[in-house]
C-alpha cells in the first residue's frame, strides 16, 4: 500500500494560496495510508489544521453498471475517515448529499438515511451544503429542514469559511440577495484575510453546455477579487479540476458515487461505467491541510480506502 | 376626361405601382420572413431534439413545456429563456455560422436533467 508523507503532498501553491490534496477511494478500502500520513505530522505548527472534504455522495442513486456498491461506498468512506489516526478538525460535504427524486417523502427519507450514515463519523463538527440534487426541485425546503441554512459562514483557527449556495435556485443562480449578503460579509474581512469558499457548482464557466457553471458566478468572483488569500473548494463535476481566476484557486473534488467524464470529452455527459478491474476508480475524498504560518493550504487526493 | 389627362393619370398610377413594387421588394430583401419553429420541452427531452437551420435565415423558436419549468439555452448563439408550462416562450435569432450546436435545459428539472439536450444544425 502506498504511503503518504504529509510533506510529500502535491504542492499546489501556484494554484493560489498553496494547498495540498489527498484523494483516496481506490483499490481496497483500508485507510491506513492516510493514517500513515498523519504519523509524519511531527513538524506541525500550532494552529495548522486539516479538514476533510467529501462530495457528491448521491445517496439513493441506483445503477449497478456505474456503482454496484452504491449502498456501501459512503459507509466505506465514513469508516476511512474514522480510521484516521489523527482526526481532522472538521469535515465538509460539498453538496449532492442525496440523489434527486420528484417524490418529496423519498427525498426526506434519503436525507434522513444519509444523516444516519454520516452520524457515525467520529469528528463532531461536520458542515453540510446542498447540491442541485438536494435542493433544486423544492428550492431547498427539505434540505433546510434536515441540515439547516443553505448559505452561512464559520471561522476556524484564523480562516474564514463562506458557504455559497448556487443550487437552490434551479437556474443555477446565486442571486442578488445572497450576493449582497456575501459582499456584506466580505466587508468585515481584511484584504489579506484567509478565506475559503465552499460551494457546489463551479463559480467559473468550466463547461456550461454540461451545466458546469454558475450563471452569476462571475459576480461572486468579482466580490472575492479584492481579497488576496481566497481558495474555492467545490463538487458537482465528480472529478478533480484545478483552475485559476486571477489569484483565486478553484479545486473540484471527486464524487463518492460515480465519476463523470472530462469536460467536453464525450458528446453526452453520463457517468463513467464501473471498472471491475479497478473498483472505486475515479471516486474519492480529500484532505486539506491548512498551513497557516505559511498562509497556504496543501491538498491531497485519496481513494475511498485512503490509499 | 380628355385623352391627355387619362394618359397622365395612367402614367402616374403606373409609376406609383412600380415604385411601391420596388419598395415592397426592397423591404422583403431587408427583412426576410422569420421561420417559426415550435419546440416542446418535457422531462427529460426536447421535441424536436434536432433542428436544421440555414445560415442567415431568421428564426423564432416558440418553446412550451408539457410539464414543469425548464430552460432552453443555445449558448453558441447567446440565446436562452425559461420555459414554463402554460406559456409560450420565444427566442429570435439569425444563425451567423454553420455547424452543429448543442442546446440544453439549464433549469434543473430532475433525474434526467443532465441528458436533456438537443442539436441545432446550421447549413449554408
Amino acid at each position: 500500500m502506498s504511503k503518504f508523507d504529509r510533506r510529500g503532498f502535491i504542492k499546489l501553491a501556484g494554484l493560489g494560496g498553496g494547498i495540498v490534496f489527498v484523494s483516496s477511494l481506490g483499490h481496497g478500502l483500508g485507510l491506513n495510508a492516510l493514517g500513515s500520513i498523519l504519523d509524519h505530522a511531527n513538524g506541525k505548527v500550532e494552529n495548522d489544521f486539516y479538514f476533510v472534504q467529501l462530495s457528491d455522495t448521491h445517496w439513493g442513486f441506483a445503477g449497478p453498471k456505474v456503482n454496484p456498491d452504491a449502498e456501501g461506498t459512503l459507509k466505506k468512506a465514513v469508516q476511512a475517515v474514522n480510521s484516521l489516526e489523527e482526526q481532522p478538525d472538521f469535515i465538509v460535504f460539498t453538496g449532492d448529499l442525496t440523489h434527486t427524486t420528484d417524490d418529496v417523502q423519498v427525498r426526506k427519507d434519503r436525507m434522513s438515511q444519509f444523516k444516519d450514515i454520516v452520524g457515525a463519523l467520529k469528528v463532531p463538527t461536520v458542515h453540510f451544503m446542498a447540491g442541485e440534487h438536494d435542493a433544486s426541485l423544492d428550492r431547498g425546503d427539505a434540505y433546510q429542514q434536515a441540515f439547516g441554512k443553505l448559505n452561512y459562514t464559520f471561522d476556524h483557527k484564523g480562516v474564514h469559511f463562506i458557504v455559497v449556495d448556487n443550487v437552490s435556485d434551479p437556474g443555477a443562480i446565486v442571486g442578488e440577495s445572497q450576493l449582497n449578503w456575501l459582499k456584506a460579509d466580505l466587508k468585515q474581512q481584511k484584504a489579506d484575510a484567509r478565506i475559503v469558499v465552499l460551494t457546489h457548482r463551479p463559480l467559473f464557466d468550466l463547461y456550461p453546455d454540461w451545466d458546469w457553471s454558475t450563471k452569476d458566478g462571475s459576480a461572486v468572483i468579482d466580490a472575492l477579487m479584492p481579497h488576496k488569500n481566497v481558495t474555492v473548494f467545490y463538487g458537482h463535476i465528480h472529478q478533480e479540476n484545478h483552475h485559476m481566476t486571477g489569484h483565486i484557486a478553484h479545486h473540484s473534488a471527486k464524487s463518492l458515487m460515480f465519476p463523470l467524464p472530462a469536460p467536453g470529452s464525450v458528446p453526452k455527459k453520463s457517468p463513467v461505467p464501473w471498472d471491475a478491474s479497478a473498483p472505486y476508480k475515479g471516486l474519492g475524498l480529500r484532505s486539506i491541510e491548512a498551513e497557516l504560518k505559511q498562509a497556504k493550504y496543501e491538498i491531497k487526493e485519496l481513494n475511498v480506502t485512503g490509499a | 376626361m380628355n385623352h391627355k389627362k387619362r394618359i397622365l393619370i395612367t402614367g402616374t398610377l403606373l409609376v406609383s405601382a412600380i415604385l411601391s413594387g420596388l419598395l415592397i421588394h426592397s423591404r422583403a430583401e431587408a427583412v426576410p420572413a422569420e421561420r417559426v419553429i415550435h419546440i416542446t420541452a418535457k422531462k427529460f427531452d426536447f421535441s424536436p431534439d434536432s433542428i436544421t437551420l440555414k445560415k442567415g435565415e431568421p428564426v423564432v423558436f416558440e418553446i412550451s413545456s408539457a410539464d414543469r419549468e425548464h430552460g432552453f439555452n443555445l449558448r453558441a448563439f447567446g440565446v436562452r429563456t425559461n420555459v414554463s408550462s402554460g406559456k409560450v416562450s420565444r427566442i429570435r435569432f439569425t444563425p451567423d455560422k454553420t455547424g452543429k450546436f448543442t442546446f440544453s435545459c439549464d433549469v434543473f428539472c430532475g433525474d434526467g436533467h443532465e441528458e436533456m439536450t438537443g442539436t441545432v444544425i446550421v447549413t449554408e
